[in-house]
């Protein structure tokens, strides 16, 4: 066979196909046409992440300090979102459950994530026994729901953000896993994977270099969705009472105790928290639908 | 199909035993002796002699094999041994509790498929217009919605309504009675957990049954099927909507299990004393025995409707079981 060099015309129509380099702002412009949504839930994390980021500045009040002259005060200009049944400010301690949920989020989903994807992958390049049984842990771990998992966690490390972290991490290890080893397994029959182990490439790089770049799209959709579920697991642990720990400003914290107590009278108290955590996951889970979009390019008609 | 049949209902039992040895050892790992909670709790001090006969009493001064054997041996008899809080046998803790979780979650299931699978289809159906994007924001929304968050805002819906209407802030009582003796009753305490619960199984087997059905949609049979003339109702009902369920079945038999697993959160907003509650208190109380039986019971219960699920599918799906 050979190969024909390119007429004029051909590079032509491919001069016309290629992406023309564009600046931030025009490829902005352009990824907001395409995902007006997946922007949407861009700029609710943004929001949210820059809440947590820069607490220390932008919260009127201290978060923790309890002023007995202003308890369960409404919304008004001194305390925008008003003041809990200690009199703490409620925007105060929103931004600053926002960097823990973040936290608790971001940390929880990176480590369960990259664990499994190392777990995932190994799993299927080696296949035979190791995969047998590592698949039958899989399960035994599977079974069990992601709030019990946490809950048995916790109970053996005690609360705080830490535990809380590692409670949260652990039941999502094998979720990831499963899904990484699924797309990992129709690689492993690939013929360049086959040239490789041939050219004998240690297993370490063959995994690293040529199959790990090959899951990768669905092991990021995978990852937004767990810093969604990692976020609404410590709030709901924390409202248990079995997560973060007061005086620590947590979404999940908030709602528990007084807010229930005091939802008739001052409703502010259960709306805000509740209201912050479903709009950072909504915006997560939203900016998960649009990268899946991308990525994934069977799904872009649909 | 009786060899995968067989296949995959033994494939049960060596699940249920992993698990039963991964809770009997997170519950060994948990840090302090019982014994010592038991005695010191009194802050008086007491001799070694009387730490050694507790651990006897209790048995963990036994070898942890022994240990292992006589706690599979219990479950095999449905015997989970006594409450350490309570003193009363678990299985009469359980047994009290688990009706009014079971009614939650087969009620919150048949709320979720009776929301998702005309949702989801509609949403595929008229793909990419303003309703496909309502549905999908509903249920997106569904999914990043704290249960608890939902039902907290549930009761405060509730009783500012009832003090509108009626002039006094009305919520249902607490105290479960059975569908059977007080139909009007039970279901004033059932419905509000159930629909909070509900609403996140609804969002997620409504993506589910949106893009299965799109992908149905796309398939030569469907062409066939409207070329020769047939009613687009039944296109869509016998065509495309059956063959689209069985990723949809799935989703709706995986997530029960993890059902029971949300309950622990909503139950205690409700006040509900369900089995989600129980553990709750049993983990606050380091009630280990109970803890123990409860963690086996949701676990088993996630083990067997994942069994059902491969092999309703296999039942539905000839090229499951006959690969």
């Amino acid at each position: 066979m050979t190969i024909a060099a390119p007429t004029p015309t051909g590079t032509a129509v491919f001069a016309d196909d290629r992406i023309p380099p564009r600046g931030v702002v025009a490829s902005t412009i352009r990824f907001v046409r395409r995902q007006p949504v997946g922007s949407i839930g861009i700029v609710l994390v943004a929001l949210f992440g820059f809440a947590g980021l820069f607490a220390d500045f932008l919260a009127p009040y201290n978060p923790t300090a309890n002023d007995f002259t202003a308890m369960t005060e409404a919304p008004s200009w001194a305390h925008w979102l008003g003041t809990d049944q200690l009199g703490r400010d409620i925007l105060s301690r929103i931004l600053f459950g926002a960097r823990t949920a973040f936290v608790v989020g971001l940390t929880s989903a990176l480590v369960g994530g990259f664990s499994g994807l190392v777990l995932g992958v190994g799993s299927a390049y080696f296949g035979g026994r190791i995969d047998l049984v590592l698949q039958r842990l899989l399960d035994i771990l599977m079974s069990f729901p992601l709030i019990i998992m946490a809950l048995a966690v916790v109970s053996i490390f005690g609360t705080g953000v830490h535990n809380v972290i590692a409670a949260i991490t652990i039941p999502l290890i094998p979720r990831c896993a499963r899904v990484v080893r699924s797309s990992a397994l129709a690689i492993r029959e690939v013929p360049y994977v086959d040239a490789a182990r041939a050219l004998g490439f240690s297993h370490s790089r063959i995994i690293l270099a040529h199959m790990v770049p090959n899951v990768v799209a669905p092991f990021l959709i995978m990852l937004t969705s767990f810093v969604g579920q990692a976020i609404l697991a410590e709030a709901s642990l924390s409202y248990l009472g079995l997560g973060v720990q007061e005086p620590v400003a947590a979404w999940g914290l908030m709602l528990q105790g007084g807010a229930e107590e005091y939802a008739s009278t001052a409703p502010w108290i259960a709306v805000f928290p509740g209201l912050a955590i479903m709009l950072t996951v909504f915006g997560i889970n939203l900016f998960g639908d649009a990268l899946r979009d991308v990525l994934d390019p069977k799904l872009r008609e649909r | 199909m009786h060899r995968y049949l067989v296949s995959r209902v033994l494939l049960v039992f060596p699940t249920l035993l992993g698990a039963a040895a991964l809770v009997f050892i997170l519950m060994r790992l948990i840090p302090g002796d019982i014994c010592l909670v038991r005695l010191g709790s009194g802050g008086t001090s007491f001799s070694a002699a009387a730490l050694a006969a507790c651990h006897a009493e209790i048995g963990i001064d036994r070898p942890w094999w022994l240990q292992f054997l006589d706690f599979i041996w219990g479950l095999a008899r449905f015997d989970f041994g006594t409450s350490m809080w309570s003193g009363k046998p678990v299985i009469q803790e359980i047994a009290s509790r688990f009706p009014v979780s079971l009614e939650v979650a087969v009620m919150a299931t048949l709320i979720a498929i009776a929301i998702a699978i005309p949702l989801g289809t509609i949403s595929a159906l008229k793909q990419n217009t303003w309703i496909d994007l309502a549905v999908r924001t509903f249920s997106i929304a569904g999914i990043a919605t704290p249960s608890f968050w939902l039902g907290i805002m549930s009761i405060l819906l509730v009783l500012d309504l009832t003090q509108a209407i009626s002039g006094h802030p009305w919520m249902p009582s607490i105290d479960y009675v059975p569908l059977w003796k007080d139909p009007i009753r039970n279901l004033s305490i059932v419905m509000l957990p159930a629909i909070t619960v509900g609403y996140r199984y609804a969002a997620v087997s409504m993506r589910m049954t949106r893009s299965a059905m799109l992908e149905v949609l796309r398939e030569d049979y469907i062409r066939t099927a409207r070329a020769k003339g047939l009613l687009e109702k039944i296109v869509i009902n016998r065509h495309a909507l059956k063959n689209a369920l069985l990723p949809v079945v799935t989703v709706i038999g995986i997530e029960f299990a993890f059902l029971i697993g949300g309950l622990v959160v909503t139950e205690q907003v409700f006040n509900l004393n369900g089995i989600g509650r129980l553990m709750v208190l049993s983990v606050q109380n380091q009630d280990y025995t109970l803890t123990q039986a409860l963690v086996m019971l949701v676990v088993t219960i996630a083990i067997v409707s994942n069994m059902l699920v491969d092999l309703f599918y296999a039942w539905l799906d000839p090229r499951i079981r006959l690969a």
